[in-house]
């Protein structure tokens, strides 16, 4: 059987809402079937057929050719299998995803990863605003699971996440970690400024002092701390630059943000 | 059956069935993980008066733990669930978590969940943190030394206590000996701990005393001091009786555990003035497991 890949003919001058589009889905329907679906497009409605070529029928591998920035919440709550897209993804990728793995070869829009429960996700590219953070009206981001960005980051990066790791090999934008809940996450490139502004729990592991520090938090000087090689150690397995990472190094520790409880950590390698 | 002019009874251990989880303890070095692992084990030979049974099961590499340093693994054994929880909070509670350096991780992954830092996370005073790291989660707790990292749960199986048998020699130095001999063969065997005294016991019991508030009382059948005013089992030769007990996480383990101690100890042979070796038991209505001797060794 070889993987069902989606084509796409041409770029939609609207954005396109790919929801229904996941492994679960499209488990056991035919290409007539597959092709019938109805996708929401700006104010009207699209088949599938008229978007993409259909070819191939494992359902559990999906591929997604000639993507671009205006497909929306590709493998949202999937549970099942995996989706590898070639191209750029819109908005809301992997928006409350719940298993499987996601492979992006292009560059992430805003929201991906919001409301992820598990699973791996990863972003071959840049990632926008707003990776892994809460979607306005929800009270939480990124809710487990693992994101891999080999490229760079943009602001607001796990607003709000709750729980996961979000693995930056690049830099991240501004206020990254803001109003962090708890979980990790860990940018081998620079931090911008207001890193950890309003955090109240979890990790900020950052190879090099942000650009800026809020005033809100405090210096709690420098440690090898123990948990910091069990979680190295898990990522020995991945292909990522965050598998060559020295379990044993020590870090300097900064807690807040105070103004919100101040129990979160940024975290900067010695 | 004679083993190199040892004799082995036809008889058997008794032993019961009971509650058991491993911890995994590691330090900065081998001394300091040995420094808490031996204060968690220690007072746990008899779930008698001691609430469990509890031992080093062995020492452990670096490359063997999850976080990369050198360390033990203990064995705790209770007769409930409920005894092993609060043993197993109490001692870890008091013994690694006040022992510099000190992380404590499950060392058993299946099975009903035992809460290990679950409980004593509160120590931290609301300063303590947790990740969640490949599904397990770790609680991290501010201590004066840095952070005493412990895994939330550890997991309980079934498991048989009680497994034994006599050493039965000429003279007291001579039985303690093969007794030497025997827990340095059964340490290397996975799974089990012998939980007295370097892993072996002299004040081997019977049920019941003359005295009603006792449950159990002096062996007085393998007392040689005695053996003219009571109903002796020893032979004139026979001066001293050592007992080893073993508790093993299965029948099989308990069972190649006895096998490797009473090979050892028939290894010393008759020449080093081991004449006997034999076993407890309660007539087999008590316990679950019977261990024949003669077949563990044929």
């Amino acid at each position: 059987m070889s993987a069902l890949t989606l084509s796409l003919k041409e770029t939609p001058r609207q954005r396109v809402d790919l929801s229904p589009l996941t492994p679960d889905f499209l488990k056991g329907k035919t290409h007539a079937q597959i092709s019938a679906i109805e996708l929401v497009c700006g104010n009207r409605r699209l088949r599938v057929g008229e978007l993409f070529d259909v070819s191939g029928n494992d359902a559990s591998s999906l591929i997604i050719n000639n993507s671009c920035c205006k497909l929306d919440r590709i493998g949202q709550a999937m549970s099942i299998g995996s989706i590898t897209i070639h191209g750029d993804a819109g908005a809301y990728l992997a928006y409350a995803m719940k298993k499987g793995a996601i492979t992006l070869h292009g560059n992430a829009g805003a929201y991906a990863a919001s409301g992820m429960i598990s699973g791996l996700l990863r972003i071959h590219g840049n990632a926008d605003d707003f990776l892994a953070a809460a979607i306005p009206g929800e009270r939480h981001g990124m809710n487990g699971g693992r994101v891999i960005v080999t490229g760079n980051a943009g602001d607001r990066t796990g607003d709000h996440m709750r729980r996961g790791q979000v693995l930056i090999e690049g830099n991240c934008g501004d206020f990254c970690a803001s109003r962090m809940i708890a979980g990790t996450i860990a940018v081998l490139g620079t931090a911008a400024r207001g890193a950890g502004f309003g955090m109240r729990r979890g990790t900020l592991l950052l190879n090099s002092m942000p650009a800026e520090l809020p005033a809100t938090f405090n210096d709690c000087g420098a440690h090898h701390l123990n948990y910091l090689t069990l979680l190295i150690k898990s990522w020995h397995s991945l292909d990522t630059k965050f598998a060559l990472l020295e379990p044993h190094s020590s870090v300097r520790r900064y807690m807040g943000d105070v103004a919100n409880s101040g129990t979160g950590e940024i975290l900067v390698w010695q | 059956m004679v083993i190199n002019g040892v004799t082995i009874d036809d008889t058997f251990a008794e032993a019961f069935g009971m509650k058991a989880t491993r911890v995994v303890i590691t330090a900065y070095n081998l001394k300091w993980a040995y420094h808490a692992a031996n204060a968690a084990t220690g007072f746990a030979t008899s779930v008698i008066a001691c609430g469990c049974e509890a031992g080093i099961e062995r020492k452990l590499e670096p490359e063997d733990t999850p976080d990369g340093r050198p360390g033990a693994a203990i064995l705790l054994f209770a007769v409930s669930g409920k005894e092993l929880a609060k043993q197993l909070e109490r001692r870890i509670g008091q013994c690694v978590l006040t022992s510099p350096t000190s992380a404590a991780f499950a060392g058993i992954s299946e099975g009903e969940r035992l809460p290990l830092g679950k409980n004593l996370r509160y120590f931290g005073d609301g300063f303590q943190s947790s990740k969640l790291i490949g599904g397990k989660r770790l609680w991290r707790v501010p201590v004066m030394d840095g952070e005493f990292l412990c895994e939330e749960t550890t997991g309980m199986v079934k498991a048989v206590g009680g497994g034994n048998f006599l050493i039965l020699a000429e003279s007291q130095s001579q039985a303690l000996a093969a007794g030497e001999a025997a827990i340095e063969a059964m340490r290397k065997v996975p799974n089990v701990i012998m939980p007295f005294p370097g892993g072996v016991v002299r004040s081997g019991s019977k049920v019941g005393s003359k005295y009603k508030t006792l449950m159990a009382s002096t062996n007085d059948a393998f007392c040689p001091t005695i053996r003219g005013i009571t109903r002796s089992e020893l032979s004139e030769e026979v001066h001293a009786v050592l007992e080893i007990v073993i508790d093993g996480l299965t029948e099989a383990d308990v069972r190649s555990a006895m096998q490797a101690g009473i090979a050892a100890v028939c290894g010393l042979g008759v020449k080093n003035g081991i004449r006997r070796v034999t076993a407890g038991n309660y007539g087999g209505k008590l316990g679950q497991f019977n261990f024949q001797l003669r077949q563990i060794m044929s």
